[in-house]
């Protein structure tokens, strides 16, 4: 499966984004994003980013008050995870123009979009942000 | 309606509405939420589309921000799905994506739009669905979309290929016969010139190989192509993982890519592509030993870098050689000690891990020294990681690393003693274990446990009272290697164990018990030693003595016999059972000689002085302590206390009292105590034993012995008694029958040391019928023989120049030691055959599932999908060439009904190492070629699969027909390629 859910939380722990590639019920997500929450916020900056949860690591980093947290299969390439979060973030960055929290608070759809553009079944399909935005911006300029 | 409806749609709250309102927050967000929900449920029932996905489209944020339940809207997700605009189509493919799983209802209906979707020839419709199909995607979609998956893995645009080919996985993993049909057209996107294409297929390829490589060992050269062309870190990254598979089933192809990856190593910058080449050295080509070195290096660099990223995977990646190459840990052992102190709690876990991982017979003294005296500064949390990590570390394997027990006894006394630990409950378990299993270790364990029960502070500490449990229980089993019983005794009974939990305190009370028992035995022989010059003859002593009490007794027990009964029991005051207890005592202290226990105590004897005085002050003692919980609430404690106390008052009187009785009877007396004590220190000497887990299978039922009877008339029969445990003892026993009745008296009256005495007694008798379920103390000698022999004596001379102090020991504890010197010899581990068991690394079985069966099935055998009716004849064929016919290949048209979640029998994986053993030449080129001849045929394929399937049973007699045919052709298997 690769990657098994990409979570985007601020700094209270407020959920923003939430994709799951695995099925779980909605009682699961919650105490999914609980203990996560928990576990990787209370880190501070100088410790590494990933964290042991359960029978998967989570890869996370920090970009201002949003925390993109990826949990992937125990033998993912967890720097390369990181590559892939930057990625996402330059992207979102390349789109809305500095993002920020309330960019992904409103365009929702659009990130879950571009996130669709990139992973696909647990797998990342698409690493250049050209291709990744295309559709959008296609979309973006019909409507 | 009409008007209602553009109502709504003018009125309508939009989702940015919706989200602005979350933030002024003027109300509590669960009320603005039930609000927004109330909205919702209205709206979606509007039949205006529009309306319809606007309010779609919130409750799919609502649910995936707030998981709120969405699943009452599915229906109207697959309405909003089938507009012909974009726009809604994407809201409710969303919606869909996000909420349907197995169990929604409504899935069946989506599996049209599906289809007409994936034929559009708008990109993005096919794109929504393609992503929808990968993220709900169940056996029924798998199956009846195959064919279109199947038309799209060839699509012009690349936009829709590459998400084509990573639907493939999902549709593989529910559909597996898939396979037959996608699985040339996925491969030859493999050749494809656009990366993207490739790096989706090697995406599913990296995902596939994790379930069972040796499938797709035949694709080797393709993917050793991009390892070595490549440009594409992400790309590379995912071959590699593939290489770390293949390369453990085949050397020869690790042989061959060990270069290309050394070359990656040195050149790449991008740590993440160097992480993969170390790891996927480290974990997969650790035979060659330059790679490795070269990967040391790397790791190295990893291991000094600022980044506590890398740090941590460095140490990762050392975690991972350690078994194989212990020197690059030790190389690196300054580093990974250093690392126990860093700041981020992920990195001192696997620092330690890794510091465990070194643990040797040699070193397991020092590292464990370093590791404790850590853990004492360290805060709680990381301290119990230690300790838990010591305890399972020195563990395992039944101590498998120890050899110095008496060091190890003392160390968990240590680890008791430090603040934080909270590691009750395994360092009670080990003391127990080490008591009963080693038996050279036991005056040590005494020793400790001493301590720790002396130490008034320990009792405070709540963590700590499963630890001063197990040591009282074993200074209560092993009392005479103790060196003062009379402080065990105090420490025992000290006030403040008022503080432990009842149980515990129960445990304490026995331990007490036993303790008591021996100081008397042990005054007793020791005075009887004296008075033997005076009267030789004792044991003559004992039949008169019987016969002029047996008179009164006997008539008790006559009464005691009949259960109406009962009920007076409870009014017996303690003397009376003492009384008949004695006289027990008596009828059987005939057998007992006396030679054999003198032998064990009479070490202790001289160091001792069992006075009379020292004897009546620790009566005193236990009288004092243990009076006031004779009224205890709880019902252990209240029982075994009152068994010391009358035991006590019984004891008193024989020996403070002589007077009492006629002087020329005095002797005569002490008699009397001394066989009361002697059985009693008899019933406690029998040595305890560890059990093994099965031994109870072992035990056959005796006939006659029905374990489900109905008890029910029991019941008529006790009355109201409640049955304690120890009941059950109580049958059996030839010796003791007549005396049953008296034991179960004196539970009544809560007496415990009749029924444990009468246990050992019963426990002999067994042991003497079933001996051999008995661990005999020789045989377990026998048993664990198997131990490396002790060193010879002259290598103790060296030992003790070990102690170096703290700081050099950090320095030298990791460096292994050519040859251990050793202290004494190890002591002997009682092993079971239990023990072994659980201990015997559980081998997983490798189950090769139905997927890799189908795709070897492809991959090896080309045939397979070449005409349309081979198809469903290849399978039939393949499962009869796995030997063992499953029902499941053997009905090709019912497989599908029984595809689901269905794992095949492990007999795949085995007919497939058997097949790789044969490599020949030749059939790798027959598939690429095959492949694209076959190609315009695999699309008829499909649609006619359905109906050969159908009529297979027409087929039947062709098919088998075809069989050994097949056989012939598909035994070849993994291809000479790159070799």
């Amino acid at each position: 499966m690769g990657i098994r859910f990409i979570l985007m939380v601020n700094k209270q722990g407020q959920t923003r984004l939430a994709q799951y590639y695995e099925w779980l019920t909605l009682e699961e997500r919650r105490a999914l994003e609980g203990e996560i929450v928990r576990k990787c916020l209370a880190r501070a900056e100088q410790q590494c980013s990933f964290v042991e949860h359960r029978n998967y690591k989570i890869v996370y980093r920090r970009y201002a008050s949003l925390f993109f947290l990826v949990g992937v299969d125990n033998d993912e390439n967890e720097l390369a995870i990181l590559e892939f979060i930057h990625l996402l973030v330059e992207t979102m960055d390349r789109h809305f123009g500095n993002v920020c929290e309330l960019d992904i608070m409103f365009h929702l759809e659009k990130a879950h979009f571009m996130l669709e553009e990139m992973v696909m079944n647990g797998c990342i399909v698409e690493t250049s942000k050209a291709n990744i935005l295309a559709p959008i911006q296609l979309m973006d300029k019909s409507s | 309606m009409a008007g209602t409806s553009i109502m709504e749609t003018l009125f309508q709250r939009s989702l940015e509405d919706l989200i602005k309102g979350f933030r002024q927050q003027q109300v509590k967000e669960s009320v603005f939420i039930s609000k927004a929900m109330e909205e919702i449920r209205r709206e979606i029932k509007s039949t205006d589309i529009p309306t319809k996905s606007n309010a779609l489209q919130k409750l799919s944020y609502l649910s995936s921000l707030y998981g709120l339940d969405m699943s009452f809207a599915s229906f109207h997700a697959i309405e909003v799905m089938s507009s012909s605009q974009f726009l809604h189509k994407k809201i409710g493919y969303h919606a869909i994506t996000q909420s349907f799983n197995d169990d929604t209802p409504v899935m069946l209906l989506i599996t049209n739009q599906l289809r007409k979707d994936l034929n559009s020839t708008n990109q993005f419709e096919v794109s929504l669905a393609l992503e929808c199909l990968s993220r709900i995607g169940n056996i029924d979609l798998a199956r009846d979309l195959t064919p279109e998956v199947f038309t799209l893995l060839s699509s012009s645009k690349v936009f829709i290929r590459k998400k084509a080919i990573a639907v493939v996985l999902r549709v593989f993993e529910k559909y597996p016969d898939a396979v037959r049909v996608c699985f040339k057209r996925l491969v030859e996107n493999l050749d494809s010139s656009d990366p993207v294409l490739v790096s989706a297929v090697v995406g599913v390829f990296c995902e596939l190989s994790f379930k069972d490589p040796r499938s797709y060992l035949p694709l080797a050269p393709e993917f050793y192509k991009i390892l070595v062309d490549s440009k594409n870190n992400w790309l590379l990254i995912k071959v590699l993982k593939i290489f770390a598979k293949l390369a453990a089933l085949e050397p020869r192809l690790a042989k061959r890519i060990v270069e290309p990856i050394c070359d990656h190593m040195r050149r790449t910058g991008a740590k993440s592509l160097l992480f993969e080449c170390i790891r996927t050295v480290v974990s997969s080509l650790s035979e060659y030993e330059s790679a490795v070195k070269l990967a040391v290096v790397k790791v190295r660099e990893f291991l000094v870098d600022d980044d506590p990223n890398l740090k941590y995977l460095g140490l990762q990646a050392l975690y991972i050689i350690a078994p194989k190459h212990i020197w690059a840990v030790l190389e690196n052992k300054d580093f990974v000690v250093k690392s126990l102190s860093d700041g981020d709690f992920n990195i001192k876990l696997e620092s330690l891990r890794l510091l465990m991982a070194m643990v040797s017979e040699d070193n397991v003294a020092e590292i464990t020294r370093v590791l404790v005296n850590y853990a004492i500064k360290s805060d709680a949390e990381f301290c119990n990681e230690i300790l838990g990590s010591v305890l399972s570390t020195c563990c395992r394997n039944l101590y498998e690393v120890i050899v110095d027990f008496d060091w190890y006894v003392s160390l968990l006394g240590e680890m008791t003693r430090i603040p934080h630990c909270q590691k009750g409950e395994e360092i009670e378990n080990q003391l127990i274990d080490i008591g009963m299993r080693v038996k050279d270790a036991r005056p040590e364990l005494v020793h400790v446990c001493r301590d720790l029960l002396i130490d008034p502070a320990l009792l405070g500490n709540p963590f700590l009272h499963r630890i001063l449990s197990a040591a009282a229980w074993v200074s209560g089993e092993y009392v005479e290697f103790s060196r003062n019983p009379f402080e065990l005794m105090e420490a025992l009974l000290q006030p403040r164990t008022n503080l432990l939990p009842s149980l515990i305190r129960a445990v304490y009370v026995q331990a007490a018990l036993k303790v008591l028992i021996f100081c008397l035995y042990s005054y007793l022989l020791h005075r009887d030693n004296i008075a033997s010059s005076n009267h030789d003859n004792l044991t003559s002593g004992i039949p008169e003595l019987v016969s002029t009490r047996e008179g009164p007794e006997s008539s008790d027990l006559a009464t005691s016999e009949d259960p109406s009964f009962s009920e007076q029991y409870d009014s017996f005051n303690p003397r009376d059972i003492n009384q008949s207890f004695e006289d027990l005592s008596v009828e059987n202290g005939e057998d007992i000689t006396v030679s054999n226990c003198q032998a064990s105590s009479s070490s202790f004897l001289g160091k001792n002085s069992f006075t009379q005085e020292s004897i009546v002050s620790l009566l005193n003692i236990v009288e004092l302590a243990l009076g006031p919980l004779s009224g205890s609430h709880d019902v252990e404690i209240q029982e075994r206390v009152r068994n010391v106390l009358g035991f006590t008052d019984l004891i008193k009187q024989e020996i403070v009292n002589p007077a009492v009785r006629g002087k020329e009877n005095s002797a005569m007396d002490v008699t009397d105590a001394f066989s009361v004590v002697k059985l009693m220190r008899d019933a406690f000497s029998k040595e305890l034993g560890p059990v093994s887990a099965s031994a109870q299978q072992k035990v056959r039922i005796p006939d006659g012995l029905l374990l489900k009877e109905d008890l029910a008339d029991l019941e008529t029969i006790c009355g109201d008694i409640q049955f304690p445990l120890a009941s059950s003892f109580s049958f059996g026993g030839t010796q003791y029958a007549e005396i049953v009745g008296v034991s179960q008296t004196s539970l009544q009256s809560n007496d415990e040391t009749e029924p444990s005495h009468e246990s050992t007694s019963l426990l002999a008798d067994h042991r003497k019928r079933h001996g051999l379920y008995y661990l005999s103390s020789e045989k377990s000698e026998i048993a664990s023989s198997d131990y490396p022999p002790a060193n010879d004596p002259i290598s103790q001379g060296k030992l003790n120049d070990d102690s170096e102090d703290l700081l050099k020991l950090t320095e030298q504890s990791l460096v292994q030691k050519k040859r251990p010197n050793h202290a004494k010899p190890r002591p002997v581990v009682l092993k079971l055959y239990g023990d072994e068991i659980a201990i015997a690394s559980k081998k997983t079985e490798v189950k090769g599932d139905l997927l890799s069966g189908v795709v070897r099935d492809v991959l090896l055998g080309d045939d397979a999908i070449t005409a349309p009716s081979q198809s469903s004849r290849s399978e039939k064929s393949s499962s009869k060439r796995k030997g063992k016919e499953k029902l499941t290949a053997d009905l090709p048209s019912e497989s599908k009904e029984n595809l689901q979640g269905e794992e095949m029998p492990s007999d795949h994986v085995n007919t497939s190492s058997r097949k790789s053993k044969h490599p020949s030449h030749g059939k790798e080129r027959g598939q690429k070629s095959q492949g694209k001849d076959g190609e315009g045929k695999e699309d008829n394929g499909v649609k006619e699969k359905k109906k050969s399937n159908r009529h297979h049973g027409k087929h039947k007699a062709r098919q088998i027909a075809n069989e050994s045919l097949n056989v012939v052709a598909q035994t070849p298997v993994i291809p000479d390629f790159l070799l």
